[in-house]
C-alpha cells in the first residue's frame, strides 16, 4: 500500500518534472496586430484577431502551441506603425503580422516586411499599390498579402451592383463621383470613371475632396447644381460629417458607393440616424450568411464587444485563421515557409472563400474575386439597421430612401 | 444664386467662428493667457452633448446643457489646475511664465483630446440639432439648424456685449484688460475677475462647441485645427480685441466659403493662411489691435 503510494507520488513528481520542459517547448506562437485602436474600424482589427485566437486555442492551438495576439496601437500614424512593426519583428519575435486598414500606413510598412522578412497581411487597406509592389518585386515583397479588396476590385463591385440597383431598378442615367483625396481612391476613381459609364451611368463630374474637410455644404451645393441622379462615393477618412450634412441639407440624390465609416454599427448613432438611405459596399454583413461562418461571427462579436463588427474585424478574424493554417502547414515559423504555405490558402472565412492570386498576376497576393470566391455586397442603412440589397440571391430587403430623395421618374 | 448661397453659408460659419474666437480673445485681453486647450474644450463640449443627448436619450436640450456644463468645468479646471499654479509659482521666472502657460495649456489640450479619443473613439460625432428641417431663402434651401447656429452665436455675443458694457462686473472686466494695477488700487480683487472671465469663457466655448457639433460634427482629431483657427482669427483681428476678432471671423469665414465655392473645397483654408502671413508682415498688430 505504502509502496504504491510512494510510486504514485514519485511518478507524479517525475511526471511533473518531465512535463515542465515540454510546456516550454510549446511556447505560444505570437501574431502581431497593428491598428489604430481609438477608431471604431481600427479597434475591430485586434478584437477580431483575439476572437479567432481564442477559438483556435480552445481547439488545441497550432500543433499544441497556443496563439498569442500582441497588439500595438499605431494612432493612425505611419511612423508609429513602422516602430511597432520593428518591435514586433525584432523584440517580440512574432511569426506574422496583421496590419492596419489605412493604405498609407500599409504602404509604409510594406518595405519593412520585405527587409525584416516578416509575413504581413492587411485586413482593410485598399490601395492597388500594395499588390502591385508584390508583383513588381516578388523576391523582396513576397511577405506581403492583401486581405481586402484592392480599390479597382471595389470599384468593379460597386459598378456591377449599380447596373442592377441604379440603372435597372431606379432608371438612373447620370452620376457625380465624390471621393476623398487619398492613396486608395486614386485607382478607385480611375476605375469608377471607366466602369460606371460602361454600366449605363454617365459621370457628369468628378470631385476629389480633402480628407480634412468639415464643411461639405459647398460640395453638395455644387453637386446639386449639376443635377446627377446619384452621388457615387469613395470615402473612408470622412463619413459621419458628409452624411449628416447631406441629410440636414436634404440633398435630393442618394449617396451610393464606398463609405467605410458606414460599415460600423455605431454609424447610425454617430450620425443621429442621418445615415438612413445611404448605400455602401461591404464584403460581409451581419444579416447575410455569406458563408456559414459569417452570422455566428457577427453574433459572438456583438455579444463580446457590445457592437457589430466593422468591415476590418471580419477580415482580421479570417486572417488569424489563415496564418494559423499556414504555420501549421509550414511546420515552423520560418517566414519563407509560411509565405509558401499562405500562397496555397483555400480558406472559407467570414467574407467568402479566400484564395490568393499567384505572383504573375497584377494583383499578386491579392484575393481572388468573383463567383465562388469573394463577391462583395451592397448594404443600405434602413431605420437603424444595415440591410443587404445586393446581390439578389442574398439580399435581405429592398432599397428604401428618405423622403427628401428625388428619384428619376 | 451662387452669390446668395455664399452669403448664407458664409454667414453661418462666420458667426460660429466669431463665437469660438470671442472667448479665446477675451481671456487673452483680460488675463494675458493664450489658452491652447481651446479646441479640445470645444470638442469636449460637443462630445458630451452628443453622449448625453444620444446614448442617455436625454434629448437635444439637456444634451446641449450638459455640453456647456462640461465646457465650464473644463475651463475652471484649466484655470485652477494649469494656469494659476504656473502664474503663482515662485520658481518660474516672471518673463518665462507666458511660455509656461502656453506649453501647459497645449499639453492639457492634448490630454483632453486623447481622453476623448480613448473614451469615445476619434470617430466624428454629430450632436442632434435643436431644430430639424429646411427653409427656402430666396430659392436657397437652408437647413433651419444653420440659421439657428447663426442666431444663437449672435445672441451669445450680444449678451456678452451687454454684460461688458452695461454691468458693473462687466466694466471691471474691461478695466482689467486695460490697467490691472489700477484696478487693484481701487480695491478690486483681480483673482475674482479672472475666475469670472474663465467662467464666461467656459460658457462661450461650450456653446460654440455644441453648435459646431450640431452644424458640422466634431471628432477629437479636430481639437488642434479648432485652436489654430481661433488663434488665426484672433491674430488677424488684433490680439485681445473682441470687435477685431468678430470682424476677422467674418473675413475668415467668407474667404473660406468663397474659396470652397469658387475655386475648390480642397484648398479651402489656404487663402486665409496666406492672408494671415500678409497681415503679420504688414500690420502685425492685426486689424483692430492696440499697440
Amino acid at each position: 500500500m505504502r509502496i504504491s503510494h510512494s510510486i504514485a507520488l514519485l511518478s507524479g513528481v517525475f511526471g511533473f518534472a518531465l512535463a515542465a520542459p515540454a510546456a516550454h517547448a510549446a511556447d505560444p506562437i505570437k501574431i502581431g496586430v497593428i491598428a489604430e485602436t481609438s477608431a471604431i474600424s481600427g479597434v475591430g482589427i485586434p478584437n477580431g484577431a483575439k476572437m479567432a485566437a481564442e477559438e483556435i486555442n480552445k481547439a488545441g492551438g497550432i500543433n499544441g502551441r497556443m496563439i498569442e495576439i500582441v497588439d500595438y496601437d499605431d494612432h493612425n500614424s505611419a511612423s508609429d506603425a513602422v516602430r511597432a512593426f520593428q518591435r514586433a519583428a525584432q523584440q517580440d519575435k512574432v511569426a506574422a503580422v496583421i496590419a492596419s486598414y489605412i493604405s498609407e500606413v500599409v504602404l509604409a510598412l510594406e518595405p519593412w516586411a520585405g527587409r525584416l522578412k516578416m509575413p504581413m497581411i492587411t485586413p482593410g487597406a485598399a490601395s492597388n499599390e500594395i499588390t502591385k509592389r508584390v508583383h513588381d518585386d516578388y523576391d523582396h515583397m513576397k511577405y506581403v498579402f492583401h486581405g481586402y479588396l484592392a480599390s479597382t476590385q471595389i470599384a468593379d463591385v460597386v459598378c456591377e451592383a449599380s447596373k442592377t440597383l441604379m440603372v435597372n431598378d431606379l432608371h438612373m442615367k447620370t452620376a457625380v463621383v465624390m471621393s476623398e483625396d487619398a492613396a486608395w481612391t486614386i485607382p478607385l476613381d480611375e476605375e469608377y470613371l471607366k466602369c460606371l459609364p460602361a454600366g449605363g451611368l454617365k459621370v457628369v463630374d468628378h470631385i476629389r475632396l480633402s480628407p480634412d474637410t468639415t464643411d461639405f455644404t459647398p460640395i453638395f451645393n455644387k453637386v446639386e447644381g449639376e443635377k446627377p441622379d446619384v452621388i457615387v462615393t469613395g470615402i473612408s477618412h470622412v463619413g459621419v460629417q458628409p452624411t449628416v450634412q447631406w441629410q440636414q441639407q436634404q440633398v435630393p440624390m442618394p449617396m451610393y458607393g464606398v463609405s467605410s465609416q458606414a460599415t460600423n454599427s455605431t454609424f447610425w448613432k454617430d450620425t443621429n440616424g442621418a445615415a438612413d438611405g445611404v448605400i455602401f459596399n461591404m464584403v460581409s454583413a451581419p444579416d447575410v450568411a455569406v458563408t456559414p461562418k459569417t452570422i455566428p461571427f457577427a453574433k459572438t462579436y456583438q455579444a463580446k464587444y457590445g457592437n457589430l463588427p466593422g468591415y476590418a474585424a471580419y477580415t482580421s478574424y479570417d486572417d488569424v485563421y489563415m496564418w494559423a493554417e499556414a504555420i501549421r502547414k509550414a511546420g515552423s515559423t520560418d517566414p519563407d515557409k509560411i509565405v509558401e504555405a499562405m500562397e496555397k490558402t483555400d480558406h472559407v472565412g467570414t467574407i467568402g472563400r479566400i484564395a490568393f492570386l499567384p505572383k504573375g498576376d497584377t494583383f499578386a497576393h491579392g484575393m481572388r474575386i468573383g463567383e465562388g470566391y469573394i463577391t462583395g455586397l451592397m448594404v443600405q442603412w434602413q431605420k437603424g439597421n444595415p440591410v443587404t440589397v445586393w446581390p439578389a440571391n442574398v439580399a435581405t430587403g429592398k432599397m428604401i430612401f428618405p423622403a427628401f430623395t428625388k428619384l428619376p421618374q | 444664386m451662387l452669390a446668395l448661397q455664399i452669403l448664407i453659408d458664409g454667414f453661418a460659419i462666420s458667426s460660429l467662428y466669431a463665437l469660438g474666437a470671442t472667448g479665446f480673445t477675451l481671456i487673452f485681453g483680460v488675463s494675458g493667457v493664450l489658452n491652447l486647450s481651446h479646441g479640445a474644450i470645444m470638442v469636449v463640449a460637443a462630445v458630451i452633448a452628443w453622449w448625453v443627448a444620444g446614448t442617455f436619450g436625454a434629448g437635444p436640450y439637456l444634451g446641449a446643457l450638459a455640453g456647456v456644463a462640461a465646457s465650464l468645468a473644463c475651463a475652471f479646471f484649466t484655470y485652477r489646475v494649469i494656469v494659476r499654479p504656473i502664474q503663482n509659482s515662485p520658481s518660474i521666472p516672471r518673463e518665462e511664465k507666458e511660455i509656461f502657460v502656453l506649453t501647459g495649456t497645449l499639453l492639457w489640450g492634448i490630454m483632453l483630446q486623447e481622453a476623448v479619443a480613448y473614451l469615445f473613439t476619434n470617430n466624428p460625432k454629430t450632436v442632434r440639432p435643436l431644430v430639424e428641417g429646411v427653409v427656402m431663402i430666396l430659392g436657397v434651401r437652408t437647413p433651419l439648424n444653420e440659421i439657428l447656429t447663426a442666431v444663437l452665436s449672435w445672441a451669445a455675443i450680444g449678451l456678452l456685449y451687454l454684460l461688458v458694457n452695461r454691468t458693473r462686473t462687466g466694466k471691471s472686466l474691461l478695466a482689467a484688460s486695460m490697467n490691472p494695477r489700477g484696478l487693484t488700487l481701487l480695491g478690486f480683487e483681480l483673482s475674482r475677475i479672472y475666475v469670472l472671465v474663465w467662467a464666461i469663457y467656459g460658457v462661450l466655448a461650450g456653446i460654440a462647441g455644441v453648435l459646431l457639433g450640431a452644424f458640422l460634427g466634431v471628432s477629437s482629431d479636430n481639437a488642434g485645427t479648432l485652436t489654430a483657427s481661433a488663434f488665426s482669427i484672433v491674430v488677424l483681428g488684433g490680439l485681445g480685441s473682441v470687435s477685431g476678432s468678430l470682424m476677422a471671423a467674418y473675413v475668415v469665414g467668407y474667404l473660406e466659403t468663397m474659396t470652397a465655392y469658387l475655386i475648390s473645397p480642397s484648398i479651402r483654408t489656404v487663402p486665409v493662411l496666406l492672408l494671415l502671413v500678409a497681415v503679420v508682415y504688414v500690420r502685425p498688430q492685426g486689424l483692430l489691435g492696440r499697440r
